[in-house]
């Protein structure tokens, strides 16, 4: 799939604390993760993201805790495409459970405001503004197989008609 | 001739149907135990509706401890809690604790039996590697793999790479699995065993007890690993045999075995650790920290990775007949009932309050910044927790520093980063 927008960037060791704080954690609804995604990150992040956005990061995205509600508050902030540099597992693990398309690929030439288009396929990464390109890590079949599901729980459904279950 | 394989390959692959698992490998494993808590199991519980069966693969290999927000702080934390119980009695599942039985989930599971060497378990909770101590493989995950395990019994798993990490020597007075475990995570940073198993070995550890590789297995998670693994022993063994709920196998790694690193650390040069806002991997030692005369506001003593008996002891022998600094908090929270209890009975908890400390019940609290000692902004903790990330406690103004229960107990004392040996 191809999506297009503008980057929020983002250092390295964003921790889940930093994509949704515990604080918020008494309420798993879409609204309140929405609300909050980012705060402590960047507190303005909620009222200026629009559908399609990306946020781009350094290393270990998402380290620290295996809440799932980050990377579920960035899906539902319209966050289509999370690139980072690396990712701690359990934030990639459950990304990849809830559909969220993450690409491992170099950020360095990212910065806010930039206009990227990216394919999830090939991991083709174009930078509109600064006229570049580059290239993602390639996403593991089974990963991507999983995505394309639309995560782990329609992956299941599937088996189950097909029977496999 | 098959290929000698890691403590952590055999369990796994004794969990699967492969013939063979190497790194790398992609593979659906059968899991012992699936543990959930109030704020990861919620979600899991919703997913397991979406998925259209109604039936669990097994109620007794189900944990669900609330343990996070319990006793419920808010209305909305008690909704979650609600969902656990209505779930738990659905489905007559049989590790469900209720507030009074319930405590920090991965003090109260090895504690009661329930997960034991050779087991593979997941929880949604990044803290399961814990039970790493015991010489099972255990790994956080999400809540939708807890949702898939809990209605087919397996879960996706890449079967990771090994890095074997050698502690020799004796350790000084004061120097716990806390210590280890910081400069460990000092020395190879918050990733450097990002999708990696950690495997602890080395004679340092027949000098400590199972609490301290509780901690150590605890905190691999902050290295980015997916498992802190320890082969079990007769330590392991003295532990579990009169709390096992059923049969456990201790496996070990094969001498051959191939590991992605091998690191080694002399204990005997390692004194206690701070770790500084905020990231786990900024590890100085106590004599370095005690001298930037850093004045704290708040100590906090408890957590999955310090909440054991043997660190509330500790805690009691710095404290017991001393009073904490005016104008200061200390906050201790023993992990589960029984050490509530043992701590009671012991006359811990008379220390603690003679010293001005509050005693709460069992519940991960201010750790993750839940209740129960959230700090303002400005404030700084020292903690016995786990993460040091900022806002982690509280304010996103506010500051964690990460230290052995001990070092916390002193420095509750003077007021400031102190090392145990300035007030005993």
């Amino acid at each position: 799939m191809i999506f297009s927008g503008k980057v929020f960037k983002f250092g390295d060791n964003i921790d889940t604390d930093a994509i949704i704080p515990a604080r918020y954690l008494n309420d798993s609804s879409d609204e309140n993760l929405r609300k909050h995604c980012m705060e402590d990150a960047d507190e303005s992040f909620p009222s200026k993201v629009s559908k399609g956005d990306f946020i781009a990061a350094g290393n270990n995205f998402g380290c620290g805790s295996s809440r799932e509600h980050a990377p579920r508050a960035i899906k539902v902030s319209g966050v289509p495409v999370v690139i980072a540099k690396s990712f701690a597992r359990i934030f990639y693990r459950n990304a990849f459970n809830i559909g969220l398309f993450i690409l491992e690929a170099d950020t360095d030439g990212m910065d806010n405001g930039d206009i990227l288009e990216v394919d999830t396929d090939t991991g083709e990464i174009k930078n509109k503004t600064k006229n570049t390109v580059v290239k993602a890590k390639p996403i593991p079949k089974f990963m991507s197989e999983l995505v394309n599901a639309g995560g782990l729980i329609a992956y299941a459904k599937k088996k189950i008609r097909e029977g496999k279950k | 001739m098959s290929r000698p394989l890691t403590i952590t390959e055999k369990i796994i692959q004794n969990h699967t149907d492969n013939e063979a698992v190497a790194p790398g490998d992609i593979v659906s494993a059968r899991v012992d135990i699936a543990l959930g808590n109030d704020i990861t199991a919620p979600i899991a519980i919703k997913e397991f509706e979406a998925i259209g069966i109604n039936e669990v693969f097994d109620r007794k290999k189900i944990a669900l401890v609330p343990d996070h927000f319990v006793p419920n702080k808010d209305i909305l934390s008690a909704k979650q809690a609600k969902m656990l119980r209505e779930f738990a009695k659905k489905f007559d599942i049989e590790n469900y604790f209720e507030c009074g039985e319930a405590g920090v989930e991965h003090a109260l599971l090895p504690e009661k039996g329930i997960v034991l060497p050779g087991d593979l378990v997941i929880g949604a909770d990044s803290h399961t590697c814990t039970y790493g101590a015991l010489g099972a493989f255990a790994t956080g995950v999400g809540s939708t793999d807890l949702a898939y395990a809990f209605a087919f019994g397996e879960l996706w798993l890449k079967v990771p790479e090994s890095i074997k990490v050698v502690f020799e020597g004796k350790p000084k007075k004061w120097v716990s699995g806390k210590d280890l475990v910081l400069y460990l995570i000092g020395k190879i940073g918050v990733e450097g065993a990002n999708y990696m198993a950690l495997e602890f070995a080395g004679s340092t550890f027949k000098h400590l007890g199972m609490s301290d590789r509780f901690t150590i297995s605890n905190m691999a998670i902050e290295a980015g690993a997916k498992s802190g693994i320890f082969e079990p022993d007769e330590i392991t063994e003295d532990y579990v045999k009169s709390r096992a709920k059923k049969d456990y196998i201790f496996y070990k790694s094969d001498e051959d075995a191939e590991y992605a690193k091998v690191l080694k650390f002399n204990t005997e040069s390692i004194n206690p650790q701070v770790a500084f806002p905020h990231l786990p991997e900024n590890s100085v030692d106590i004599n370095e920290a005690s001298a930037k005369n850093i004045k704290i506001d708040q100590s906090v003593i408890g957590s999955c990775t310090n909440g054991r008996i043997e660190d509330l002891r500790i805690a009691a022998e710095i404290l017991k007949g001393k009073k904490i600094a005016k104008y200061s908090r200390l906050i201790v929270i023993p992990a589960t009932p029984d050490i509530y209890r043992a701590a009671a009975k012991e006359g811990l908890i008379d220390i603690f309050m003679d010293a001005g400390a509050v005693v709460s019940t069992p519940t991960c609290g201010p750790c993750l910044g839940g209740y129960m000692g959230i700090l303002a902004d400005g404030e700084r903790a020292i903690s016995s927790t786990n993460r040091n990330f900022k806002g982690r406690m509280g304010d996103v103004k506010s500051e964690v520093y990460l230290a052995n229960p001990a070092v916390c107990a002193a420095s509750a004392i003077l007021g400031k980063i102190a090392g145990p040996d300035e007030v005993v």
